[in-house]
């Protein structure tokens, strides 16, 4: 007979293995499900997980990919360590996007190293204003901000599809929905002569070490494990609770509308309907599966990218759904939430000892 | 200028048509949420509800079989979260979450032979009726079995929540999960059933999208009903009668788009149809400045998760 007890305190191996058993358990649905639709699953898995990364190309599209799912994901995970739930990121990347998107556009004529600082800052603005909203409602008005961030997202791509289509569309561009293109100063630089990768990676890895400085180094860091741990406790010791929220809001926006600039001044190059694959909202999972630490955000955004790599290859050479790579973007969720019962639980034979 | 109230029934009764899903919806999360579970999965369930339903129509033919078979999808989709949440143990709102980006991507995989597929013509009751009684005819006459089925649920649930045992052990559960418990109450069982009953009605919300309000499978085709359909139960204060007036507000803004564009009205389509979510985020402002009430009206134990040593 097996007995399941509860662990007298939530085991930190299993912490950090937990993720790796999640992913694991994912392949093995997702071949399972492969199967269930006809394919041969190891094939399939084969061609979501490994050829997309096989050669230099795919390596630096999986890292393009990476860059704005690492960016996002730490700026939430100092919203989720502090028990707030901003999941509307993809609406503060599309913010982002407009509000650098714009001032790209009133510089597109211009060349000049001046450009491209600025057109970043109001990305990181952009962001910032548009995360300052769920966070004034709910330390101000009590409102919910799971719902409003939520609400935000649909807001801001109307915005942005008004912008395109309309105001802001190519004078010259035949009615196609999109902008004019940037000049090349408002442009992230490539680092390899012909692969998508650009620059944008320094943001996100610039932002791991700061977001590690701060977890684990600072004040506010340690203010940020208390509220999340028990808000009682946070207020016990006096901590201003409202400047925390809008702090912690204003960083993850921050981030968001980073990501929005990477896309837009990077592989872009201008607005259009598009400027995201729903990055915002994957970059939830990523910072779960990274478990809120810097450094677990990189490798989980690495294997989230895959997902979306994985999705493009298999549907061209095996007319897998692409979909599918959101499916397994719920299911590493859903595995990994399931797994953290080893954290708080253990099994126990009967008969063994205590 | 002449009014024809017949068409003003009409258009009450296109307002009516598009509040459905959202009452169907926000009942079953209602009642999900009075035993202490936060389901933000609604809007992922919802989707599954709309592709088997359309799913099973195109491959079966028979209307029954695939309005009970959404059902049926909605419950199966919400029983991992229940398994996750009640027997796991793991966080309500990030499984929720999951459950929606889930259900997103699994709908539209399976959604891909589906689509532009026409639908079938759903049934509709009393259309004999229909030109009897000027204005209120077409409000009253000739919908479909769901409609009629959503208008009176807020009722039902109201009654059953008040009057009835099993409600009462529902609240119970929802506003002292442990005393419920030391009553003898098995938590873990009536939050079970109440998921997987919030479940079917998502799932229904979402076959009324595919096979009756919009004949048709689209991706995504929720658009955010979902959320909205979440943001009415805190709009309610968890009071199902309430929950018939928010989403005929909302219905009417959906419904106004249309006729807005349809007489020329100048403003920017793309405003228009942010509204619905523009005014959720006032209205929840509203609604939650008074946070005495709302702590009042809220199941205490909403989104936490309740653990009892065997």
């Amino acid at each position: 007979m097996i007995k399941i007890v509860k662990r007298d305190e939530p085991s930190r191996a299993i912490f950090f293995l937990t993720p790796i058993l999640a992913i694991f358990l994912t392949l093995v649905a997702g071949g399972l499900i492969f199967y269930i639709l006809g394919f041969k699953p190891f094939e399939a898995l084969k061609f979501f997980f490994i050829v997309p990364i096989a050669d230099k190309y795919g390596f630096s599209e999986l890292l393009l990919k990476a860059t704005p799912l690492c960016l996002i994901a730490i700026g939430l995970s100092f919203c989720f360590k502090s028990n707030n739930w901003n999941i509307g990121a993809e609406g503060q990347l599309t913010f982002g996007a407009i509000v650098s998107g714009g001032v790209a556009l009133l510089f597109y004529e211009q060349e000049g190293f001046y450009i491209l600082p600025i057109v970043i800052l109001a990305g990181a603005i952009g962001g910032m204003l548009y995360a300052s909203i769920p966070a004034i409602l709910k330390t101000y008005f009590n409102t919910n901000e799971i719902l409003v961030s939520l609400m935000l997202v649909y807001v801001s791509k109307l915005i942005l599809d008004y912008l395109v289509v309309g105001p802001w569309s190519n004078p010259e561009g035949f009615n196609f929905p999109e902008t004019r293109q940037f000049s090349d100063s408002a442009r992230l630089p490539l680092l390899f002569e012909g692969l998508r990768i650009h620059a944008g990676i320094f943001l996100a890895l610039a932002a791991v070490v700061i977001s590690w400085f701060i977890f684990y180094k600072t004040y506010l860091g340690f203010q940020m494990k208390v509220s999340g741990f028990s808000l009682k406790t946070a207020k016990y010791a006096g901590y201003k609770g409202k400047k925390m929220i809008i702090l912690v809001f204003l960083i993850s926006g921050a981030c968001a509308g980073l990501a929005g600039v990477g896309e837009i001044t990077g592989p872009i190059g201008q607005l259009h309907r598009e400027v995201s694959p729903d990055y915002g909202f994957t970059a939830i999972i990523v910072a779960f599966l990274g478990r809120l630490h810097p450094v677990g955000i990189i490798f989980a955004s690495l294997v989230v990218a895959i997902t979306y790599l994985g999705a493009e290859t298999a549907q061209i050479f095996m007319q897998i759904p692409k979909y599918t790579g959101q499916v397994f973007q719920g299911m590493i969720l859903f595995f990994l939430l399931a797994s953290d019962y080893l954290l708080f639980f253990k099994f126990k034979f009967k008969g063994s000892k205590k | 200028m002449i009014i024809d109230v017949n068409f003003v029934g009409l258009i009450i009764a296109s307002i009516m048509a598009s509040a459905v899903p959202l009452i169907l919806a926000s009942c079953g999360e209602l009642i999900t949420e009075r035993s202490g579970v936060l389901n933000l999965g609604v809007e992922g369930m919802m989707i599954i509800g709309a592709i088997s339903g359309f799913a099973l129509m195109t491959v079966t033919g028979s209307l029954i079989i695939a309005v009970f078979g959404a059902m049926l999808a909605g419950v199966l989709i919400s029983t991992i979260f229940a398994f996750l949440t009640q027997t796991l143990i793991t966080n309500h709102v990030a499984t929720g979450l999951a459950l929606t980006i889930f259900g997103i991507g699994i709908s539209a995989m399976i959604g891909k032979n589906f689509v532009g597929i026409p639908g079938k013509e759903f049934p509709v009751l009393f259309e004999s009726l229909k030109d009897t009684i000027p204005l209120l005819s077409p409000i009253l006459f000739g919908h479909s079995v769901v409609f009629y089925f959503a208008f009176a649920l807020p009722f039902v649930t109201s009654y059953f929540l008040k009057k009835t045992k099993i409600g009462l052990i529902v609240r119970a559960v929802g506003d002292s999960p442990e005393s419920a418990s030391n009553q003898g109450i098995n938590v873990k069982l009536v939050r079970y059933a109440c998921i997987l009953y919030g479940g079917a009605m998502c799932g229904l919300a979402g076959a009324y999208l595919s096979m009756i309000y919009t004949p048709q499978w689209i991706e995504n085709m929720t658009g955010g009903r979902g959320w909205i359909a979440l943001a009415l139960v805190v709009f309610s204060t968890w009071n199902p009668i309430k929950i018939l007036i928010g989403a005929m507000i909302f219905g009417g803004l959906t419904i106004i788009q249309f006729h807005m564009q349809a007489i020329g009205v100048r403003i920017p389509v793309q405003f228009l149809t942010a509204l619905p979510y523009i005014v959720t985020i006032i209205v929840l402002v509203v609604i939650s400045r008074d946070s005495r009430k709302i702590r009042l009206s809220t199941p205490s134990s909403l989104g936490k998760s309740f653990y009892k040593d065997n």
